[in-house]
C-alpha cells in the first residue's frame, strides 16, 4: 500500500473536511430552528396544521436522502429554480433533518405531563408563551441524546452530497481516487478522517448537553443560585 | 430525447425487485454476523467483547458510503473480484450487522437478569439459557426497533449504486439522464420506495403499542 499519493492531496481533503463540518454545523442549526417552527405548529395550530407537518416527517422519513437530493437537484431547476450543489445540499439537509428533529422533539412535547401546560395557563400565560417558555427546554433536555446520534447520522449522510459532485469529503476521496488510482489507500484515510469527526461531535454534543441542560433539581438550582448571590 | 413513458416506468418497476432483494439478502446475512455480534458483545471474556465494541462502534461512526467503499476495494485488494450484486449485498451486510448486534444486544440486555439466575439454577449450559430462555423473550423484545431498522435499510440501499449495480435509484438515475424529466422519474421512485417504507415504518409501531400493552399487565 501507498500512501504518499493519496497524501500529497492533503489540501483536497482538507478543504472537504471544512465544506462537511460548514455543511453540517448549518443543518443542524437550520433543520433544528424548522423542527421547532413545525412542532409549535403542530401542538398550537389548527388540526389541518398538525395533518399538514405528520404528512411532512413521514414522507421524508420514509424515502432515501439520495432520491430527496436528486429531486432538489435535478427538479428545482425545472421550475425555475437554479441552485449550486452546495446549496442543493444544505437544502435537502435541512429539510431532512428538519422532519427527524420534529419527530423526535414532538416526543419530548409529548412526555411533558399535562399539568405543565394548565398550570402554565393558569398564570395566564398565552398557549404560545407556555409552548415556549415552560415546554420547550424540558423537551428538549428529554430527548438531547436521541437528537444529537441524529446530529451525527446527518453529518455522516453528508457524504451522499458527492453524488451531485459536492466537494465534501466524499466527493473529495472520488477526485483524489482518480488522480492517483490509490482507492483503498484513499478510502482509508478518509474513513479514518469521519471516524474521528463522528466520535468528536459525538462527544461535544454530550459535552453541551451536560452545559445547556444541567441535571440537578429544582431545589439544587434555586440553593446554587441563593449561595451565588 | 426520449420522454418518460410505460417502458421507462416499467423499467423503474423491475429494478424495485432489486432493491428489495438486496435489502433481504443484507438483512439476512448482516442478521447472523449481527447476532454472533450481539452475543460477543455480552461475553464474559473482555478481548471478545472489545473486539465486537470496537466494531461495531468504527461502523456505526463512519458513513455508510465508506463502509461499501472500504468492503468494495478491500475485498478486491485480497484477490476477492465479485460480481456488483454479490458485493454490495457483502457491503450492505457488515453495515448491517453493526447496527443489529447493538439493537440486539439490548434486547438480551432487556431480559430481567432474573431470568439468567432462574436458568442456570436450573443447571441450562449457557447455550441453552440463550436457547430456551432469553432469546425466546429478547426476539419479542427486539421485534418494533428491528424492524424500524429495515426501514433505514430499504432506504440506504439507494447508494450501493456506487459499486455499479442498477437498483431503484440508479435506475431513475439512468431514465432521469435519457428522459430529463426529473420530477416525474423522481417522484416515482420516492413513491415506490414510500410504498415500501411506510407500512414498515406503521407496523414498527404497532407492534411498539402491542409490546407495551402486554408489558403492563
Amino acid at each position: 500500500m501507498q500512501f504518499d499519493p493519496v497524501l500529497a492531496e492533503s489540501d483536497l481533503i482538507i478543504s472537504g473536511i471544512w465544506l462537511t463540518i460548514w455543511l453540517s454545523a448549518a443543518a443542524i442549526v437550520l433543520g433544528c430552528t424548522l423542527a421547532v417552527l413545525l412542532v409549535a405548529l403542530r401542538t398550537l395550530a389548527g388540526r389541518w396544521a398538525g395533518i399538514v407537518v405528520d404528512a411532512y416527517v413521514e414522507l421524508m422519513r420514509n424515502t432515501p436522502f439520495l432520491i430527496q437530493l436528486f429531486m432538489i437537484f435535478f427538479g428545482l431547476p425545472l421550475l425555475g429554480i437554479r441552485m449550486s450543489g452546495v446549496e442543493a445540499a444544505l437544502l435537502t439537509m435541512t429539510l431532512n433533518l428538519g422532519a427527524y428533529s420534529t419527530e423526535i422533539i414532538r416526543a419530548g412535547i409529548d412526555s411533558i405531563h399535562k399539568s405543565q401546560f394548565e398550570a402554565g395557563l393558569s398564570l395566564a400565560l398565552s398557549r404560545r408563551q407556555v409552548f415556549q417558555y415552560v415546554m420547550l427546554q424540558p423537551a428538549f433536555a428529554r430527548v438531547w441524546p436521541a437528537l444529537s446520534s441524529q446530529f451525527v447520522l446527518m453529518m455522516l449522510a453528508s457524504s451522499i452530497c458527492s453524488f451531485i459532485s459536492v466537494q465534501e469529503l466524499s466527493g473529495a476521496a472520488a477526485i483524489i481516487e482518480q488522480r492517483t488510482f490509490r482507492s483503498f489507500e484513499t478510502y482509508i484515510i478518509v474513513t479514518a478522517v469521519y471516524l474521528v469527526m463522528a466520535l468528536t461531535l459525538k462527544l461535544s454534543l454530550l459535552w453541551l448537553g451536560r452545559k445547556l441542560f444541567p441535571q440537578v433539581s429544582g431545589l439544587a438550582r434555586l440553593d446554587a443560585k441563593a449561595e451565588a448571590a | 430525447m426520449q420522454t418518460f413513458g410505460w417502458p421507462e416506468a416499467m423499467f423503474i418497476f423491475r429494478a424495485a425487485g432489486w432493491t428489495l432483494l438486496l435489502t433481504a439478502i443484507a438483512f439476512v446475512i448482516g442478521g447472523v454476523i449481527g447476532g454472533a455480534l450481539a452475543i460477543m458483545r455480552l461475553s464474559r471474556i473482555a478481548l471478545i467483547r472489545n473486539i465486537a465494541s470496537v466494531y461495531i462502534l468504527v461502523i456505526q461512526s463512519i458513513p455508510v458510503l465508506m463502509v461499501l467503499f472500504m468492503s468494495y476495494y478491500g475485498l478486491s485488494i485480497i484477490g476477492i473480484e465479485l460480481p456488483p450484486f454479490l458485493a454490495a449485498s457483502a457491503s450492505l451486510a457488515v453495515y448491517v450487522s453493526a447496527y443489529l448486534a447493538e439493537i440486539w444486544r439490548g434486547s438480551i440486555q432487556s431480559v430481567p437478569f432474573q431470568q439468567w439466575e432462574a436458568s442456570a439454577s436450573l443447571a441450562h449450559s449457557p447455550a441453552q439459557t440463550y436457547r430456551y430462555v432469553i432469546l425466546p423473550q429478547a426476539v419479542r423484545i427486539s421485534l418494533p426497533p428491528t424492524v424500524g431498522f429495515l426501514v433505514q435499510l430499504v432506504k440506504n440501499t439507494s447508494i450501493v449504486s456506487v459499486v455499479g449495480f442498477v437498483e431503484l435509484s440508479r435506475a431513475g438515475q439512468l431514465v432521469n439522464n435519457a428522459t430529463f424529466q426529473a420530477f416525474q422519474v423522481f417522484s416515482l421512485v420516492a413513491a415506490i420506495y414510500f410504498a415500501i417504507c411506510f407500512p414498515l415504518s406503521r407496523l414498527s409501531r404497532h407492534l411498539e403499542k402491542v409490546m407495551n400493552a402486554s408489558r403492563s399487565h
